[in-house]
């Protein structure tokens, strides 16, 4: 008999609204504790300190609209933010600070958060964001801003937005490629060097709302509003190929993510549940029924201290759930 | 002379036992029967032999010499003299044959012998033994018993052994030289002697004495010897020793038929026979057939002999050795070797194979049907008999008043034959008996199905499957849903054995093929560590997730959007007249919780809700629809007893229900009763599953409260471990923390219990209790017993008691098992229930009569279920009585 799947570890209240995006911030300095950020619909960035587990500081600088990406740059101190008001802000927390000392103007109005690639020189990166035209995605160069190139599938594609995107660069190269998942169920690889598409996937019937890479296996895992997740592969010529799909109890993955040590993956259910999958064969591992409303949104802590990896989820039901599954090993 | 006939006077107080017999007999047989009957008609001899002074002058030599030897004997006290008056009798003896003519010796045999050896028993005593010295007495009179002719020696000694009362010296002795007597094999002489006589086939009157004496040795030799007895005459230690010489035997008549004389082998086949018929078939055959099957295997003079063996045992007995050779042989082949076709030859063995084994019994094991049926399809002259014995199994395994009348072992018995035969069956022998196989299995299962017992009614599926299955290979094949369990198992394990199976299996058990009736079941599970394979293959990385133990996923269901209703009143019209599915079913899974919670705006419903949740349909194949819809019900019904017990029971009787409505009615009645008669039930609000699994499933639980356990009664369990490891140092009784409540049946469980009895006998055009609706009527009478159960300490427990008495007195003779269960259950159940005092003064009549009843189920109930319970029932009773004793005295 299987033992029942654990409670959460402890659950994260006080956002005041849904929860839309979550980013650990856990490799630190001796001195700062370990951070969890979330991003809400009104607007606000919350940091949370897993020690304590309050919140830190509250971040307002998307002027009351949604925020629905939040992630950090190398170390804890320079946060991303992406809202709905067409901002992208760029904040420095060291020493107390909580303004945004920089922030891009973008002109997607849709959902799709953006993606960042950190290039060789230290303070140089890559970001991905969706760009003006309906299909198009931009790739800038950071701090400078400066676009690098715009990524459109040809006329006939009918791709439609890009909803989901992730930049990664194989280990073999110095070209970065981009995987975009696009509203009719496709993923495309692009070529961001040579602005060419490499390789085009038709896994969903209905728009891809998340993917994720693990470059080290070059395989990676689609969901949609569909029943089913999609995992697939790139061999040697560049070529995507499904490798599996699984079935799924209940429609509709707002994310999937693959944990960093690349052994476990996690969906976020509109079922309001987090289910986990070992990510080799894509075995059934547990489900994970606490929220009562769908969850948006799941993320791991940063690897490193094995023991104390963990995973949260973060749900419209205006909370935030913080688990300890799997981390033995 | 004249001392000599005193003398034999002096011992004839003992008597020879066959004395009269023998006198007509003579008058029949005319003097040589005489003479052959030996000590058994001494008195006649002798009067004869005076007679027939005159005959023969040779012999006149030889009947001087034992005259005066007797005379001696009987007058002498000197040892010499004895002993040389002995000697001068042994000269007639075989050992020393030459001296003596032949004709004189047989004279000596025949006619002397037995009054001497008689003679020599009577004076056997310790004085006389020691007459001389170093036991040379003893050893001479040894030596008469073990070198004379057999058959005198062993009727003589058998004969003394008999009229011997006690233990004393002589017995002892007696005893003594018959254990020598058999140590060395002077069995097989004795019957060796019998089977080379030319005699005519009908039994004399000397063999029949033989027989007797050798097939009721230990009989004898235990009722004079009591506890002494030697344990070779113990049966199980004298039948395998007879047996050993049957078989020595037989090896000499096989020897005498290879050199081409003939002998009679009708005594050993009596032997068999008696020794069968006594019942010790299993101490002979554990002998018998092993051997005979090494013997006879590849030679035909010797299975002509075990053919013959077999045929010339008498009429009376071939049941005992036919039955007991079909459960001794070890597989079908050798009972063919040892029968052969003596089913064909003899109208009594063929009766008892194909009749009596099969119809009339059912103690024997599978393996005997195997056996039998086994044998009869070896040979094609017996296939006839085969293809008879299935037409005849056919008819009473579909025949209405046998399905009705006989006990279900019995049934399981005929429907494992039918099963074997149907799988020893070619096709061509099933294409000419097609018609007739249809139309017959067509019957049948439709009277198997209709029966209220569960058993009966897989038993005609089974059956019906498998028959249909052989008649129409290809076509379409009936099938049946029944639960699996060993009954079943081992019914289809038995369709599945192929013809050629029936030899001898290799090992001491037989081998029951693995059953391959599940296939369906099984080829998923088969075919998923294939694919899982395929999957593995396909990918790149065969590295599994098997470091990760997944955790418990069951709870991972689809998810419904719909809102549960709040109000009762809300449910009320979502599962009237919602269209929407999903809103239909959350409302039936929050039922029962809302009426737990709202009691008060339940009662304003109460009955519509009933009325509703009874007419309520399934709409979707929801899972646990029935589960929750009768939780519902009872949870309406404990909230407001009153009302819908009213309704409830008003319906049981009332028109236009389907007989599922009217078994929910009662399992309802019963659960409500249950949860309002036991103590803490609001608290817990909830009903124990395994309880309506046990009412709902088993025909017949014993007790409710036995089914309660394990749900129910674990804090009991728990709190009886602690206490069982705590010592206590307080003195004074111990303080128990019961919860005592009222039993809240009390004020109503007349409302549940009087109206189901009202209207049993008035039929309606759709429902008829009395006649085929036996099911339902069997059901009623349970529910009414675990009603009367659930009283105890009520006040109308005793009113109730008197009505059930009555109900059940009116219904005592139905036909169906299943009724009759259900009232031996109520009977039980008043007995616990009603007050001892109560019982014995108002019912004192009614309690006379049920009791007779019960002793008369007891004995000649043909289901064993009911028998059980009658026995039950009447140990209640005689509690009862003690109890009662014990208060008055």
């Amino acid at each position: 008999m299987a033992l029942p799947p654990p409670p959460p570890q402890f659950v994260l209240r006080g956002t005041q609204s849904a929860v839309n995006s979550l980013h650990f911030s856990c490799r630190s300095q001796a001195q700062s504790p370990p951070l969890l950020f979330s991003g809400s619909l009104s607007g606000l960035v919350h940091v949370w300190n897993l020690h304590t587990r309050r919140v830190d500081a509250t971040l307002d600088g998307h002027g009351g609209q949604s925020v629905y990406w939040v992630k950090t740059l190398g170390d804890q101190r320079l946060l991303l933010s992406q809202g709905r008001d067409l901002k992208l802000c760029l904040w420095d927390l060291a020493e107390g600070r909580r303004a945004p000392v920089d922030s891009l103007s973008l002109d997607s109005v849709g959902f799709c958060q953006g993606s960042v690639l950190r290039g060789g020189a230290q303070e140089c990166w890559l970001l991905a964001v969706p760009g003006r035209g309906t299909e198009e995605v931009q790739v800038l160069d950071m701090p400078s801003k400066t676009s690098v190139c715009t990524l459109k599938p040809e006329a006939g594609a009918k791709a439609g937005m890009p909803m989901c995107l992730e930049l990664w660069q194989p280990a073999s190269s110095s070209h970065p490629l981009l995987l975009a998942g696009y509203e009719d169920g496709s993923v495309i690889l692009w070529n961001v060097s040579e602005r060419r598409m490499l390789s085009r996937l038709s896994c969903h019937k209905e728009p891809v709302m998340s993917l994720d890479f693990d470059s080290r296996k070059a395989k990676g895992v689609s969901g949609s509003s569909e029943k089913a997740l999609c995992v697939w592969g790139l061999d040697e010529q560049q070529n995507l190929k499904v490798c599996r799909t699984q079935e799924l109890t209940n429609p509709g993955i707002a994310d999937v993510v693959i944990r960093p040590d690349g052994k476990i993956l996690a969906t976020a259910g509109w079922d309001h549940r987090i289910r986990l999958f070992g990510w080799k064969q894509l075995k059934p591992l547990a489900v994970l029924d606490y929220h009562s409303a769908a969850v948006h949104c799941v993320a791991f802590s940063d690897p490193g201290q094995p023991r104390e990896q963990l995973l949260a989820g973060g749900s419209k039901d205006q909370r935030i759930s913080v688990w300890s599954v799997y981390n033995q090993s | 002379m004249e001392c000599w006939v005193t003398g034999w006077r002096n011992t004839d107080s003992g008597g020879p036992i066959l004395y009269g017999e023998m006198k007509k007999t003579r008058l029949r047989l005319g003097f040589q029967g005489a003479k052959q009957s030996g000590v058994a008609s001494n008195r006649e001899w002798m009067v004869s032999a005076l007679k027939e002074n005159t005959m023969d002058s040779e012999l006149s030599q030889v009947r001087h010499t034992m005259q005066e030897a007797l005379q001696t004997l009987s007058s002498s006290s000197d040892g010499v003299q004895i002993s040389e008056a002995l000697r001068s009798v042994k000269h007639y003896l075989n050992g020393l044959q030459n001296i003596v003519p032949p004709r004189e010796r047989e004279e000596c045999s025949k006619i002397h012998f037995s009054t001497f050896l008689q003679c020599l028993v009577n004076k056997l005593s310790p004085d006389w033994l020691e007459l001389l010295p170093a036991g040379q007495l003893e050893e001479l009179w040894d030596s008469f018993f073990l070198e004379s002719p057999a058959d005198q020696a062993f009727l003589v000694l058998m004969e003394s052994i008999i009229v011997t009362a006690g233990p004393s010296f002589r017995l002892m002795k007696m005893s003594q030289v018959l254990t020598k007597f058999l140590k060395r094999g002077r069995l097989v002489e004795l019957m060796w002697e019998i089977c080379q006589q030319q005699v005519p086939r009908g039994s004399s009157l000397l063999q029949e004495t033989l027989l007797s004496k050798v097939v009721c040795l230990p009989d004898h030799l235990g009722n004079r010897m009591k506890e002494h007895c030697p344990s070779l005459f113990f049966p199980q230690n004298y039948f395998p020793l007879l047996g050993e010489e049957m078989i020595q035997v037989l090896q000499k008549i096989s020897d005498s038929l290879r050199g081409g004389s003939d002998c009679s082998i009708s005594f050993l086949s009596q032997i068999l026979a008696k020794v069968c018929i006594h019942g010790r078939q299993k101490e002979i055959l554990g002998v018998l057939v092993p051997r005979l099957t090494e013997l006879t295997q590849a030679d035909c003079i010797w299975q002509r002999l075990s053919w013959r063996l077999m045929e010339c045992v008498p009429d009376r007995g071939m049941e005992a050795v036919v039955s007991g050779l079909l459960q001794e042989a070890p597989g079908a082949k050798v009972l063919s070797q040892l029968l052969g076709n003596l089913v064909m030859k003899n109208k009594k063995a063929q009766f008892v194979v194909t009749r009596k084994c099969l119809l009339m019994q059912y103690r024997y094991p599978t393996e005997m049907l195997q056996n039998l049926l086994g044998y009869l399809a070896l040979d094609s002259h017996r296939r006839t008999l085969l293809l008879q014995v299935l037409k005849d199994l056919l008819e009473t395994w579909g025949s209405r008043s046998a399905i009705k009348h006989s006990p279900v072992e019995q049934q399981l018995y005929i429907s494992k034959a039918l099963l074997i035969c149907l799988s020893h069956l070619k096709e061509a022998e099933i294409e000419h008996i097609r018609e007739e196989l249809l139309t017959t299995m067509m019957g049948g299962v439709q009277c198997h199905i209709e029966s209220s017992l569960p058993q009966v009614r897989h038993l005609g599926m089974i059956v019906a499957e498998t028959i249909s299955s052989r008649i129409h290979s290809e076509g379409p094949k009936l099938k049946f849903q029944y639960e699996e369990n060993t009954w079943t198992r081992e019914l289809l394990s038995l369709v599945n054995v192929k013809p050629a199976d029936s030899g001898p299996p290799a090992s001491g058990s037989p081998i029951v093929p693995a059953p391959t009736a599940q296939p369906a079941s099984l080829s998923p599970e088969g075919k998923a560590p294939q694919e899982e394979e395929r999957e593995k293959g396909s990918d790149s990385d065969l590295d599994s997730d098997d470091e990760f133990v997944p955790y418990d996923m069951t709870r991972d269901k689809e998810l419904k959007n719909t809102k549960a209703p709040v109000y009762i009143r809300d449910c009320l019209e979502a599962l009237t007249s919602s269209e929407d599915v999903e809103r239909w079913e959350v409302t039936l899974q929050v039922l029962e919780s809302l009426i737990q919670r709202n009691p008060a705006a339940t009662r304003e419903v109460s009955t519509e809700l009933a009325k509703v949740l009874l007419h309520l349909e399934e709409k979707t194949s929801m899972e646990g629809f029935e589960m929750l819809r009768r939780r519902a019900l009872v949870a309406v019904t404990i909230i407001d007893p009153v009302q819908v017990a009213q309704y409830l029971t008003s319906q049981f009787y009332a028109m236009n229900y389907s007989l599922r409505q009217r078994m929910d009615i009662l399992d309802v009645l019963i659960l409500a009763a249950q949860e309002l008669s036991s103590p803490k039930s609001l608290e817990k609000a909830k009903i124990p599953g395994p309880v309506e699994a046990g009412i709902q499933l088993s025909p017949a639980p014993l007790s409710p409260s036995l089914s309660r356990v394990p749900s129910e009664d674990w804090r009991r369990i728990v709190e009886e471990r602690i206490k069982n490891k705590t010592r206590r140092f307080a003195k004074g009784p111990s303080r128990v923390n019961t919860a005592n409540e009222p039993n809240k049946l009390n004020s109503v469980v007349g409302y549940f219990f009087f109206p189901l009895i009202q209207r049993f006998d008035r039929p309606l055009v759709t429902f008829d209790l009395l006649g085929e609706d036996s099911l339902v009527l069997g059901r009623l009478v349970h529910t009414v017993g675990i009603l009367m159960y659930f009283a105890i300490n009520t006040t109308a427990a005793v009113p109730m008691g008197k009505a059930l008495l009555e109900f059940v007195w009116a219904l005592r003779f139905h036909t169906d098992a299943y009724v009759r269960q259900g009232l031996l259950y109520a009977i039980s159940s008043i007995l616990l229930s009603v007050p001892a005092e109560r019982l014995l003064e108002d019912m004192t009549e009614e309690l006379l009569e049920t009791r007779s009843w019960l002793a008369a189920v007891a004995e000649n109930d043909p289901d064993e279920d009911c028998r059980k319970l009658a026995m039950q029932a009447l140990l209640l009773m005689e509690k009862l009585k003690d109890k009662l004793q014990i208060g008055s005295s």
